[in-house]
This record gives structure tokens, C-alpha cells and sequence, in this order.
């Protein structure tokens, strides 16, 4: 089981696909989960608090917007875990998105600079392009090894 | 009162960690910041139907919550637009939206760019204009002094206070700002003393300023107002315009207000204090480093010539050395001085006057307006009427006894 990456980060149809072929998605509703179930820190919504821009730092210096090094700070766990990822690109909203283009920018280089494999893909405007998608996403996670075929559903 | 619901239209808040902190500063004035609901459809569609074309998700949802507000999908008493500071398509996004709302909308607006260090208590005097305007505007409607009451202005540099009978000034007391309470004590007795009032006579005190809490309790004020809207009262009353569209500019000890005016309420204004370069901390400095009063310094820049001397750097720091620089090589007093002027105005001009409507007339006012090569180094750069009221150091103070005598009648 490898540790994907997907993009966009909150994708609920990427995360389950990656799933569903036995591997384990790495996606930013699991950091959030984490803050806003830690005791003790209260800025709401997402327990973001002044401290994670600071840590966004690790990824962009201080002239970048403290909105991008928030989010960056959310994302570096991921980022540092991640064993192989799925990107796609040109998505509209519903599917996913991390609200911020520049962060997407950010993490589209972050992840190619770390030469594990990237499945690229652009979002699927028809039905035969969306099985195309689903079959590409089913070849490259089958590919990774030691992931379990999609169950049969 | 019911509380004021102040609409957020904002990209980025969340993330940088800074959500409470607007939200603490709305409930400090007794507001509350609502998010206007908007369905996936509607942001898809905003784009088109604002005309800009935007490339983050977020912004495109403020667009969306825009549209909301001004078509009354979403009720709200003022609206705050913020986003990253430094972000470049942010800042579009938000100038274009701050337009947009107070145009078609007329509700109070102010906008903001934050980082991660921005706190309620930055936000607090803005938050607190902004619900002001929206809930006090009878108030705010009040173009004559009547009984007789007085004003304190708590500055950071200087302490003003102005005894008002009948829509006329008896008498001003203007000293440096020390302790809040004794500079105020000061300045108060001073201005009782030259209008030959007791103490016990004044019907009604109103207070401003960054002392302003402390004096409320102490004076027992009736009215503790922030210095957004009390400047623009006491600028448009000051200079006998109170219909109509204007710009007040207040180059501050401490910051810097630009404030866009419309019938004397404030529509869209900002609040400058990062850098002291732009402040009337500088042109005192100057004063300094030439030799001369800080009421000597207008004067002086008047002869001169601002375009003789280099100046590489708004921060006051590298400013005055350019300044010293100049002096070095034997630049003219003259036209450092009207260097400096210059320089601070530039600043106001590229940083705050570029975020409200500049509408004539340009009315400025403070202590630095005194200064006159301030107010002409302005009226060149905005090739504007630029207009300098009589008492306009004394602007928060009068704005103060001007509306407090509104309580009197209450």
C-alpha cells in the first residue's frame, strides 16, 4: 500500500478511487480532522491558527501571502508523506479545490520536484473520457505494486 | 439596537489563521459577521455576470457573495472585504468588490489586506466605524452644535480639546500627549479656562481618539467615538461642506486616515500605520535635522523645490538620510524641506488614496495640515481642490462636540 498524494486536495472522488484500489490517500481533511479534534485550540473554523503561516515558510518566503503558507502548513505532512500522486488538472470546483490558484501552482511543483510518480490528468468533459480517467487512475495505482485490484463494484 | 450584521466577503481568513480575530473585533462593537450563503451554481456563474475573470476558487465565491449583497440575497447592515496582503489578484479582486458593493449597494464598506499578524485590536477602530455609519446615521446627519459641549481628541502625538457653545468654538486647549488622562486633564482645562466656562456648565462631552476608552470612563463621556467617523464629521462641519461628495485626509502623529465622504458619512475609508515615513513623525524629524519649529517647516517648504533633491526610500529611517544626504552637498534648506513634504504626500497618494474614491474637494486636516507645504504637495500630486479649515488640528476634537451635542436633545 503506497501513500497517495491527490490534488485537489480535498477531492472526495479522487480520495475514494485511491481507496478503492488499496492504497492510502493522503488528503487535506485529515489534517483539518486533526486540528479541529486537538484540545485546546480555538480559532475557528479550521483551527488554523498565526502559527501554521509561519510553518508555510518551510515552502515560500515571507513576501508570499500568509493565505498560501496557511495552506502550505496544512499540506507539508502530506506533502512529506507522500510516495507517488494523482493530479488533476482543470477540475471545476465541485470536485475539489483548495480555493487558492497560487497554492495550487505551489503544490504542482512541489510534488513534480519530488520525482515519485505523478499521474497528470485533465479533469473529463464526456462519459468516454471519464472511464478514460477512471481506467488511467486504475493503471497507474494497480502499477504501483503492492495495491489490491479495484473491488468489483 | 439590534446587533449590526456585517457581511464578510473575504478570501484567505481562514487560512491565515486570523478568522476570530475579525470575528472578535465585530463582537467588541457589537456586530456580527455573517457569510452570505451562496449555492455552487452561483459561483460558476459569477465570473461572467461581474465581468472579471479570476483564477483562484475563492475569489471567485467573493465575486459570488458580492452579487449576493447588492441583489439583496444576502441582508446586510456593512460589508468587510479583506484578502492576503501581497496577494496581487487578492487586491484586485477587493478594490473591484469594495467599488462594486458601495456603489450599487450604499451600505458602509471597508476593505483590508492581512497577514498572519493581523489582531482585532488592528481591526477594531475600522470594525467600529464601520457598524457606527451603519447604525448611527441620524446621528451622523447632525450638521450644527447646539448647548454647549465639549470635545477631546486623545492623539498619540498630541492631546486636543475644544469647548463649543452654539455652533461656535469658545475656546481649544493643544498639548503633547503624555499620560492619556493628564495630557487630556490638560488640554481640557486649558480649553475651559479660555472660554471662561465651568467645568460643571458643559452639557455634553464626546471623546475620540486612541485614548478614547480610558477618557470615556474618566470624563464620564457621552459620546466615545472612533476618529474614521468623528474626522469626517468635524472636516465636512469644519469646512462647511457637509453636502455632497469629499475626501478627508489626516496625516497623523501615528497613522494616517483617507476617508471618501458623501454627505458627511463616511463611505469607504483606510487606515494607514505601517510605515512612520508617511506620518507627521517624519516631517518633525526633519524639523529637527534642519534647525527649525515644526510650525516653521510649511513655510519653508513653500520656497522650495522638492524635484532638486533625491530621496530613495519612503522609510524614515533611509528618508531622513537622504535628506542629510542632500544637506551634505549643500542642498538648499528650502527644498529638503519641501522634499519631505513631498515625500509624505507621495506616500498618503501611492498607498491609502488608492484604495478610496478621491471625490473633490480633498479637505485635510490634522496637525500636519498646518504644514503648508503638506497640503500643496497634495494639491499637486492630485491636481485637486485641496482645502485646509480653519482649527483643522483640532478636527477630532470639534467632530467630537459637534455630535455629542446630539445627545444633549436625546
Amino acid at each position: 500500500m503506497a501513500n497517495i498524494f491527490i490534488y485537489p486536495s480535498n477531492s472526495l472522488i479522487l480520495y475514494d478511487l485511491v481507496e478503492r484500489f488499496g492504497h492510502k490517500p493522503l488528503a487535506v481533511m485529515q489534517e483539518i480532522k486533526k486540528r479541529v479534534t486537538t484540545a485546546g485550540i480555538d480559532s475557528p473554523p479550521l483551527n488554523i491558527t498565526p502559527e501554521d503561516p509561519k510553518i508555510g515558510l518551510k515552502y515560500a518566503a515571507v513576501e508570499v501571502p500568509a493565505g498560501v503558507r496557511g495552506r502550505m502548513s496544512l499540506l507539508d505532512p502530506l506533502l512529506e508523506d507522500s510516495e507517488a500522486a494523482i493530479l488533476v488538472e482543470d477540475a471545476p470546483i465541485g470536485f475539489g479545490c483548495m480555493g487558492c490558484q497560487r497554492t495550487s501552482e505551489l503544490v504542482g511543483f512541489l510534488i513534480r520536484a519530488k520525482r515519485i510518480p505523478i499521474l497528470e490528468l485533465s479533469y473529463p468533459t464526456s462519459d468516454d473520457a471519464a472511464e478514460n480517467f477512471v481506467y488511467q487512475i486504475s493503471e497507474f495505482l494497480n502499477g504501483l505494486g503492492d495495491g489490491k485490484e479495484a473491488k468489483n463494484e | 439596537m439590534n446587533e449590526i450584521e456585517v457581511a464578510q466577503i473575504s478570501c484567505g481568513s481562514e487560512y491565515t489563521g486570523i478568522q476570530h480575530e475579525i470575528e472578535s473585533a465585530a463582537e467588541q462593537v457589537g456586530a456580527k459577521i455573517i457569510f452570505p450563503d451562496i449555492d455552487l451554481e452561483e459561483v460558476e456563474a459569477a465570473e461572467a455576470k461581474f465581468g472579471l475573470k479570476v483564477t483562484s476558487p475563492d475569489l471567485k465565491l467573493m465575486l459570488a457573495r458580492a452579487i449576493s449583497v447588492v441583489e439583496g440575497h444576502t441582508t446586510a447592515d456593512a460589508v468587510f472585504i479583506g484578502t492576503c496582503f501581497r496577494c496581487a489578484e487578492g487586491a484586485l479582486v477587493r478594490n473591484e468588490i469594495r467599488r462594486y458593493v458601495h456603489d450599487k449597494s450604499g451600505l458602509p464598506v471597508i476593505s483590508y489586506s492581512y497577514t498572519e499578524r493581523t489582531t482585532a485590536d488592528t481591526l477594531l477602530t475600522r470594525m467600529e466605524a464601520l457598524t457606527t455609519i451603519a447604525k448611527r446615521r441620524s446621528l451622523l446627519a447632525r450638521e450644527k452644535q447646539s448647548g454647549l459641549t465639549a470635545g477631546i481628541d486623545s492623539g498619540s502625538t498630541t492631546t486636543k480639546a475644544v469647548i463649543m457653545q452654539d455652533n461656535e468654538i469658545l475656546g481649544f486647549g493643544w498639548v503633547g500627549s503624555t499620560d492619556v488622562l493628564e495630557s487630556a486633564e490638560e488640554a481640557y482645562s486649558i480649553a475651559l479656562s479660555e472660554s471662561g466656562i465651568e467645568r460643571d456648565a458643559v452639557q455634553a462631552i464626546g471623546v475620540t481618539g486612541y485614548g478614547r476608552f480610558m477618557l470615556g470612563k474618566s470624563f464620564n463621556a457621552d459620546l466615545v467615538q472612533e476618529e474614521i467617523t468623528v474626522n469626517s464629521k468635524g472636516a465636512v462641519y469644519l469646512a462647511d461642506r457637509h453636502k455632497g461628495a469629499a475626501t478627508v485626509i489626516d496625516v497623523g502623529g501615528m497613522d494616517n486616515k483617507a476617508i471618501s465622504v458623501q454627505d458627511g458619512i463616511p463611505g469607504i475609508f483606510t487606515m494607514g500605520g505601517i510605515c512612520a515615513g508617511a506620518s507627521g513623525r517624519f516631517l518633525e524629524m526633519t524639523a529637527k535635522r534642519l534647525g527649525v519649529d515644526i510650525t516653521e517647516l510649511g513655510k519653508l517648504a513653500l520656497a522650495g523645490k522638492a524635484s532638486n533633491i533625491s530621496m530613495n526610500s519612503y522609510c524614515i529611517v533611509f528618508g531622513i538620510q537622504s535628506l542629510v544626504n542632500s544637506l551634505s552637498k549643500g542642498a538648499r534648506h528650502e527644498d529638503v524641506a519641501a522634499a519631505a513634504c513631498y515625500s509624505v504626500a507621495e506616500q498618503v497618494f501611492e498607498q491609502q488614496l488608492q484604495e478610496v474614491e478621491v471625490r473633490e474637494p480633498v479637505i485635510m486636516v490634522g496637525g500636519t495640515a498646518l504644514i503648508e507645504g503638506l497640503p500643496q504637495a497634495m494639491r499637486e500630486l492630485l491636481q485637486a481642490e485641496v482645502i485646509v479649515p480653519p482649527y483643522a488640528q483640532l478636527i477630532g476634537a470639534v467632530g467630537s462636540a459637534l455630535l455629542s451635542s446630539g445627545f444633549i436633545e436625546e
